[in-house]
């Protein structure tokens, strides 16, 4: 499978981002300057890393959201391409309104940055179907702008339509319902704040994280 | 020719940072505050010319994030 992780100006985890995905497919993706405008053929699945593009200048992914690669990435997600974007990545996935809501300044004002227990959705999206829907798992936080926000309307279409791929099991940001991640309507293109490509590997302290990617391969193909 | 932008957050949506400034004026003594709320001020230095329709276009593309933020031009 073809993958890509998008590099934006900033951001600090395109590099473990690309290695979990490296790891779990046995083929390293391809790095993707923001200014491209062309992404590899036949591609199989994007990555939009966490990590403080444009140093969060203007909005928390404001600026990347409007680079140039960004059409690609729009494009592709129409097509049906699986999008990961974690943390700055789902920050940037909602400024480019490839998700809906926005993420806002955690509640308690603190940069959170921690291990949080998630509880998996109900969702059939390729990003979940390596867990089982209402377990619990153990991903790593850290952000400063993580608190989920959407009109009334927004989560409830969310939920109706089980487009929420991952909960907080305890309160972190603030987020509306709880929300650590969603999935497009389509479920092609998930945006998630915690950081499931820091826990691939028993050294990072679990593999939950690892699931994610290995249920994506399953459902993508290698 | 300038311009201001006044970017705010929506009413009803938590302001965190207007909150945190409201609990500190208050710790100073300051009464009779009934809420802060804060938000950015873009100064543009634009070519004469431009029209009021491409800095409203501006704020819609990019200066403000219409999910949550209002915002309030000012020409001077």
């Amino acid at each position: 499978m073809n993958s890509a992780v998008i590099v934006f100006p900033g951001s600090n985890c395109d590099r473990d981002l690309a290695v979990a995905i490296r790891d779990v497919t046995g083929r390293a993706p391809a790095m993707v300057w923001h200014r491209e405008t062309e992404l590899p053929a036949n591609i199989g699945l994007i990555g939009i890393p966490g990590g403080f593009s444009y140093g969060d200048y203007l909005r928390c992914g404001a600026i990347s959201a409007r680079s140039p690669v960004m059409r690609a990435v729009a494009e592709a997600a129409a097509r049906g391409v699986p999008v990961i974007g974690i943390c700055n990545g789902f920050q940037i996935l909602t400024e480019a309104g490839l998700l809906p809501g926005a993420l806002m300044r955690n509640a308690g004002l603190d940069f959170v940055c921690r291990d949080v227990t998630l509880t998996v959705g109900q969702t059939a999206s390729p990003f979940t179907s390596g867990y089982r829907a209402g377990e619990t798992i153990t991903v790593p936080v850290a952000h400063h702008d993580g608190n989920y926000n959407a009109d009334a309307a927004t989560l409830d279409r969310l939920e109706g339509e089980g487009r929420v791929a991952f909960r907080y099991a305890e309160p972190v940001n603030g987020s509306a319902r709880g929300i650590a991640g969603i999935v497009s309507e389509r479920g092609n293109v998930l945006g998630m704040m915690p950081h499931p490509e820091r826990r691939t590997e028993a050294a990072h302290g679990g593999t939950d994280g690892r699931r994610l990617f290995e249920g994506l391969l399953e459902t993508v193909g290698a | 020719m300038k311009a201001r932008i006044f970017v705010t957050l929506k009413n009803g949506v938590l302001d965190p940072q207007g909150k945190a400034i409201h609990h500190a004026l208050t710790g100073l003594g300051f009464a009779g505050v009934e809420d802060v709320r804060a938000g950015k001020l873009i100064e543009l230095d634009l070519a004469d010319g431009t029209s009021d329709q491409d800095i409203e276009a501006m704020c819609q593309k990019l200066l403000a994030n219409t999910v949550i933020e209002n915002y309030r031009i000012e020409r001077l």
